[in-house]
């Protein structure tokens, strides 16, 4: 992995987080408490902030950073389960240094395992773990299988898709949401919309690089 | 949206200041990361360290202070603190007893905290309070909700601390008075809540949310509004369903508004809640009106009842001095 390409991704995300705004808080307003679209904003906002100390460091280092900062300006459930991502990838990183696919596939399985560890969350439960834990499998597959890199991102941006879509029908057993039991039946979860669009964004970025 | 902002980034600090500039002899506030503590640091007593979201002041901040917390610390709007405001409160007021946080059972508090813990260099132990029925403890939960029951956790074991007691016996009790601690909530209107602009969430003029929680999310149902005396019936039947009390047993009614109600109306509440508990051969000998765990300006409230015990009743009665509760000293 490289600090340029998380510093650009970075940037890329921001933007495409502030254009999904009404969509976000909307889907927030309808299942959520209101405030998924604010700690969004401010995370990315602060990792933008880090750029200049980011760049000159390694991959490992920036994701460690960006973890611990994440952990303190965050806040509510999205910052520990965010910053726990950021850490399990930095120390992924750390052990393997390479560029190639199957191991960034790797340190971003080993990212997603970390949220499903601290947020004791599973497929099925109606959060962002519904678009977070197909992608890393399926990322984890056809990295390991070979697979031409555009042939994946096009993947995984399906598969992120419908795993957002596959919120809708599902009743929350964790996050806000579950507070409303059968009432959430017919809302997409904020979490699973800004993680699909996260991963699109970072797709559509990988894919149009060498 | 209608509020006093000067800077909405800025709204947190700015109101932090001005809760340390008119509190000045029972606070200190730091900012950057946000925390509370008393301005005097007591010696020797376990540290009671508690936080949450804000927009439910009084909680946790008013009730920081003798025979209470040891500090507090404040989250953005609604959402939880980050563990670096946890580990530098209690840096600041550890006094070789070790810690105990107070957290209300919310999937981001919870959470917060628990990093928290893990990178703790004390000894430490934390009490979960839970004691909002309307959300049944099920698989298809997170869990009960921490809610205005939150406030007699920390007052009684607040009291427990003073007396030099241990970290396992402030948390024992502590554990004890959330069992024994059961509230509903019902909101009338919505809330804003600032960086959003936007109410939380709608409510028709002849609508109320019944089993509401302090962010304005969703309780049991939607319904029409109907006399208080339903309303309250509604609730304490739901309490008492939970809570199971013996005949005679000896109860704290607390009636905790959510800021946008009157006190004229709580007493409407109380009044009734209290007619409900008599005709249960309940004994309601201590009472708390007013507003102490509030979701911005919503008009609503909540009612808990609390089982006494020797114990409780005691630390209950016991002086506190901090700028939300303040009697015996």
């Amino acid at each position: 992995m490289k600090t340029e390409f998380i510093l650009t991704a970075a940037q890329a995300v921001n933007d495409a987080i502030l254009a999904h705004e009404p969509e976000i808080e909307s889907l927030d307003r309808e299942i959520g408490d209101g405030d998924h679209f604010v700690n969004m904003k401010r995370g990315c906002a602060t990792i933008l902030g880090m750029h200049d100390e980011l760049a000159p460091l390694s991959a490992d280092a920036t994701l460690q950073k960006i973890g611990m900062k994440l952990l303190s300006t965050i806040g509510g459930a999205s910052g520990p389960l965010i910053a726990s991502f950021f850490m399990a990838m930095a120390k992924a990183e750390k052990e393997q240094q390479a560029d190639a696919l199957p191991q960034i596939a790797a340190a971003f399985a080993a990212g997603v395992e970390a949220i499903k560890m601290r947020g004791k969350a599973d497929v099925g439960e109606k959060t962002m773990l519904d678009v977070l834990i197909p992608v890393a499998r399926k990322f984890t597959e056809m990295a390991n299988a070979g697979a031409a890199p555009a042939e994946v991102f096009a993947a995984l941006k399906e598969t992120a898709e419908q795993g957002m879509l596959s919120t809708r029908d599902m009743i929350a057993t964790k996050g806000r949401a579950a507070f409303l039991g059968e009432r959430a039946i017919g809302h997409i979860d904020p979490g699973a919309k800004t993680s699909q669009v996260i991963i699109h964004t970072i797709c559509d970025l990988a894919s149009s690089r060498p | 949206m209608k509020k006093f902002i000067n800077d909405v980034d800025n709204l947190l600090a700015e109101s932090l200041s001005g809760f340390q500039a008119a509190h000045r002899d029972l606070v200190k506030v730091h900012l950057d990361p946000n925390f509370v503590t008393r301005a005097e640091k007591p010696k020797n007593k376990v540290a009671l360290i508690s936080g949450g979201g804000s927009g439910h002041e009084p909680l946790h901040t008013g009730f920081v202070g003798y025979g209470m917390l040891d500090a507090a610390c404040p989250g953005h709007v609604f959402t939880s603190p980050t563990p670096d405001q946890m580990l530098a409160a209690a840096e600041a007021v550890e006094s070789g007893q070790g810690v105990l946080f107070i957290v209300k059972n919310y999937a981001g508090d919870v959470m917060n905290f628990e990093m928290a813990a893990e990178m703790l260099p004390f000894e430490h132990a934390t009490v979960i309070t839970s004691d909002d029925v309307a959300v049944e403890n099920s698989t298809y939960t997170t869990g009960r909700r921490g809610v205005a029951g939150t406030v007699i956790v920390e007052k009684v074991v607040g009291s427990l601390a003073e007396t030099g007691a241990s970290l396992a016996e402030c948390k024992a009790l502590g554990d004890k008075v959330n069992s024994r601690t059961a509230s509903m909530g019902v909101a009338l209107t919505s809330c804003t809540v600032p960086a959003a602009g936007r109410p939380t969430f709608e409510l028709a003029e002849d609508e109320l949310e019944m089993g509401v929680g302090i962010h304005g999310e969703p309780g049991r149902r939607r319904e029409k509004l109907r006399p208080a005396d339903e309303i309250v019936a509604d609730l304490v039947t739901a309490i008492l369903h939970d809570l199971k009390p013996a005949p005679g047993s000896e109860v704290l009614l607390m009636v905790n508004g959510f800021t946008g109600t009157p006190l004229m109306e709580l007493y409407v509440l109380f009044n009734a809640a209290a007619k409900l508990l008599e005709q249960q051969e309940l004994k309601v000998v201590r009472s708390l009106v007013g507003d102490y765990t509030t979701s911005l300006e919503m008009a609503g409230a909540s009612i808990t009842v609390c089982l006494l015990d020797d114990e409780i009743r005691k630390h209950w009665d016991a002086p506190v001095h901090t700028a939300a509760l303040r009697w015996g000293r």
